[in-house]
């Protein structure tokens, strides 16, 4: 190497040393680019001649309401609570009457399966332990993904979601991430795997990983239909009849608030301790209003969407209803080794108010949220009482028979929201981090969010003797 | 290897930017302008089928190069990423800055999009203070006639100071002229005086001072003024690849000593 050469840089950065000043650097910029923003102003408003009073332009009129500091927020609010209240009332019937069918399939195939002899165990395998899960999983779960999909796609059609991120981008600037997580966070709704591999669209390293740890704070796909069941049992028993429906659906964009709330103050921290910075600036170009195309709305959410994701709780489900019923009926000294698992936990679970078998189920549920519930419900029908399970007010009597309050009601749909992430989120960002260490803290830290918030709240419900 | 042509400008462009030129009397313009304002059209229009993609070396941004003849000389486009600014906030837009400050591109045409052109106006103010062999071509006519808004295109001329062409990308329309007005600027036959932007006077005594500092490295291969605000502004990234462009080595002395001066670790 050329040592004038090299001495020559070295002199070049260290005159320069006084220069690169951090803290004068950004008010320096902003000046230099307030001075070049001011004469491109300049220019133009000289240059352009806008005729007034032509035709309207809807578009801006639009989005002036959607996106205004005052009525975007609530706007939104609203447009995800009627989503909520249109499959909550929508799904009822469809569900009971395939859950109808599913159990009159059930008694055929029980009978069937007697009249070749097949062994008790085999049966209880097949049909209590992998149908049972199934029927459970497609009656409850599709009629509610097969109304939410499709609005939610109707909403994205229309160009309203690039709308929400231009709503939040100012908030999510303020914790110190990225404007570009508003946009990843919203894919979050629909996945938090497909919201963690969207975080490749932002460019700071500092930022791309916030946005990746906090994803998991939104519900997916996989979590809405748990939150819609719980919600309407939760408020079922609390609300007058009339209005349980709308309650439950409010109730659930609460709840999708509350998860908004935590992700941007958890964004906070993280930017303020072990991920500090400033935040980088972006443009977000807001895309003109478009018709839907209902044939490809319908496409996407029923192909892509419901059965994408109803596919992969029946695939997971399956064994894992294999594993449910073997453990529950397996003895060891005489107790099933289910209620082993969950009395070993239970202290621990009576603490944040959950029980024994809750905890078991979302651990069970490690590989797809869909199932956590599923697992749930096999876990307190194997304990003996054999009711047939074919709506939500059967799945709350379950429920109460295994001395469910409302505060369990709440703890098991907030924790739903702050637990850990399903094996193929982490998985996922394992693979775009590269980090064992970050994987490792997506796991840890959204659960002792989740315990924290619960053994708070349960706490302070138990002293003030409220349940 | 770049010592076989020291004294041509264009021997680096194969080995930095992959644009391997026939002879040395082709042209290379550089396509620059904002996302959406129809620069892949006018990319198209220009070039037709004569068109190569691949990747900017080392980078994941996709690189469109084209040929198009114009009045019996070849020119060389090349379809830079469409950005906002020149300010290196993402690898797209630091690699357009690359390529108009070490390219060298013979002109460099700025697509804008006439509907939103205060928006657009940014980056071409960006440019000029980079490079003054700029032409400026205000796309997207009949849109902007639709929305009853109309841009006086002589006036914008004197304004900036460069060469100003308005036309429908979609229709064909103005491409003609925007060729001949390349052409003039490329081959040098019109002359253009961009008017540089006057900042406050606490910015323009830095840039006197630092570009002082630079006169040396920068012998007048760049333009002092243009580096010495991004310093200002912070940028470290323009030090990289002053030394990867221009002085062709290694950059990991000013990593560190960059990553040094911030504290970052």
């Amino acid at each position: 190497m050329d040592i004038s050469e090299n001495r020559d840089e070295h002199n070049l950065i260290r005159d320069l040393k006084d220069t690169l000043d951090k803290e004068k650097n950004e008010q320096l910029k902003d000046i230099i680019v307030s001075s070049i923003y001011a004469k491109a102003e300049e220019i133009a408003s000289d240059v352009v001649v806008k005729e007034s009073n032509r035709k309207i332009d809807w578009d801006q009129k639009l989005d002036d309401i959607l996106t205004s500091k005052y009525s975007g927020f609530p706007i939104m609010f609203l447009l995800l609570g009627v989503i909520f209240w249109i499959t909550i009332v929508g799904s009822n019937y469809p569900s009971e009457m395939l859950s109808n069918l599913f159990f009159g399939i059930e008694d055929h195939l029980t009978g069937w399966l007697i009249s070749i002899s097949t062994p008790q165990w085999l049966h209880g395998i097949l049909i209590l332990g992998i149908y049972r899960t199934l029927a459970w999983v497609v009656s409850v779960m599709l009629p509610p993904m097969a109304i939410f999909f499709p609005l939610f796609t109707f909403l994205e059609d229309l160009g309203y979601l690039p709308r929400v991120a231009f709503n939040l981008d100012r908030l999510f600037k303020k914790a110190g991430a990225h404007g570009k997580q508003s946009l990843t966070m919203s894919m979050g709704f629909g996945c938090n795997a497909a919201g963690i591999i969207a975080c490749r669209i932002i460019e700071s390293p500092r930022e791309r990983l916030i946005a990746m740890l906090t994803n998991n704070f939104v519900p997916c796909n996989g979590r809405f239909p748990t939150l819609i069941a719980m919600s309407t049992i939760l408020l079922g028993g609390l609300v007058a009849s009339r209005f349980s429906n709308l309650a439950a659906s409010l109730f659930v964009s609460v709840l999708v608030l509350i998860s908004v709330i935590v992700t941007l103050a958890i964004s906070w921290l993280l930017s303020k301790t072990w991920l500090k910075g400033v935040p980088s600036s972006f443009t977000l170009e807001l895309p003109p209003y478009r018709k839907p195309q209902f044939g490809r709305i319908l496409y996407t959410s029923i192909i892509d969407r419901t059965i994408f994701v109803l596919g992969r709780a029946v695939v997971i489900a399956a064994p894992a209803g294999i594993i449910i019923w073997l453990l529950a009926n397996i003895n060891v000294g005489g107790i099933s080794m289910l209620n082993h698992s969950a009395a070993f936990l239970q202290p621990f679970a009576n603490l944040i108010g959950l029980d024994g078998f809750i905890l078991m189920a979302f651990i069970l549920g490690l590989p797809a949220n869909e199932i956590v519930l599923p697992i749930l419900i096999m876990s307190y029908m194997s304990e003996g009482a054999m009711l047939e399970l074919n709506s939500i007010r059967a799945m709350k009597e379950l429920f109460i028979a295994n001395n469910w309050t409302w505060l369990t009601t709440l703890n098991v749909m907030l924790f739903t929201l702050f637990h850990f992430p399903c094996g193929t989120t982490l998985w996922t960002i394992k693979k775009e981090c590269g980090s064992n260490k970050w994987t490792l803290f997506s796991a840890v830290m959204p659960t002792v969010v989740g315990v924290t918030i619960l053994f708070v709240i349960t706490q302070l419900v138990r002293f003030l003797g409220l349940a | 290897m770049n010592s076989i042509c020291k004294s041509c400008p264009k021997a680096d462009l194969d080995q930095n930017f992959n644009i391997k030129l026939k002879d040395h009397n082709e042209f290379v313009i550089a396509l620059a302008g904002n996302p959406n304002v129809g620069k892949s059209t006018v990319f198209n229009a220009l070039t037709g089928l004569n068109q190569h993609t691949g990747n900017w070396p080392g980078k994941t941004v996709s690189n469109a190069r084209g040929i198009y003849k114009h009045k019996g000389k070849r020119f060389v486009l090349v379809d830079l990423p469409g950005t906002y600014s020149l300010l290196a906030n993402s690898v797209e837009e630091q690699v357009a800055r690359d390529f108009i400050c070490f390219g060298k591109p013979d002109a460099t045409v700025v697509v804008a999009d006439a509907t939103c052109l205060e928006r657009n106006l940014n980056i071409v103010l960006q440019i000029i203070e980079l490079t003054n062999k700029v032409v400026l071509c205000i796309n997207l006519m009949d849109e902007a006639k639709r929305k009853g808004i109309s841009v006086n295109i002589k006036k914008l001329e004197k304004k900036l100071g460069i060469p100003v062409v308005a036309t429908i990308a979609r229709k064909g329309e103005g491409l003609d002229k925007l060729m001949d007005k390349t052409y003039n600027v490329a081959l040098g036959l019109e002359t253009t005086s961009p008017k540089q932007i006057q900042y406050p006077k606490i910015i323009e005594d830095k840039i006197e001072k630092i570009s002082k500092q630079l006169q040396d490295t920068l012998e007048n291969k760049l333009n002092s003024r243009w580096v010495s605000l991004r310093l200002m502004e912070g940028d470290t990234t323009i030090l990289e690849s002053i030394y990867t462009f221009m002085l062709n080595k290694e950059n990991t002395y000013v990593e560190e000593e960059g990553a040094y001066i911030y504290g970052y670790q």
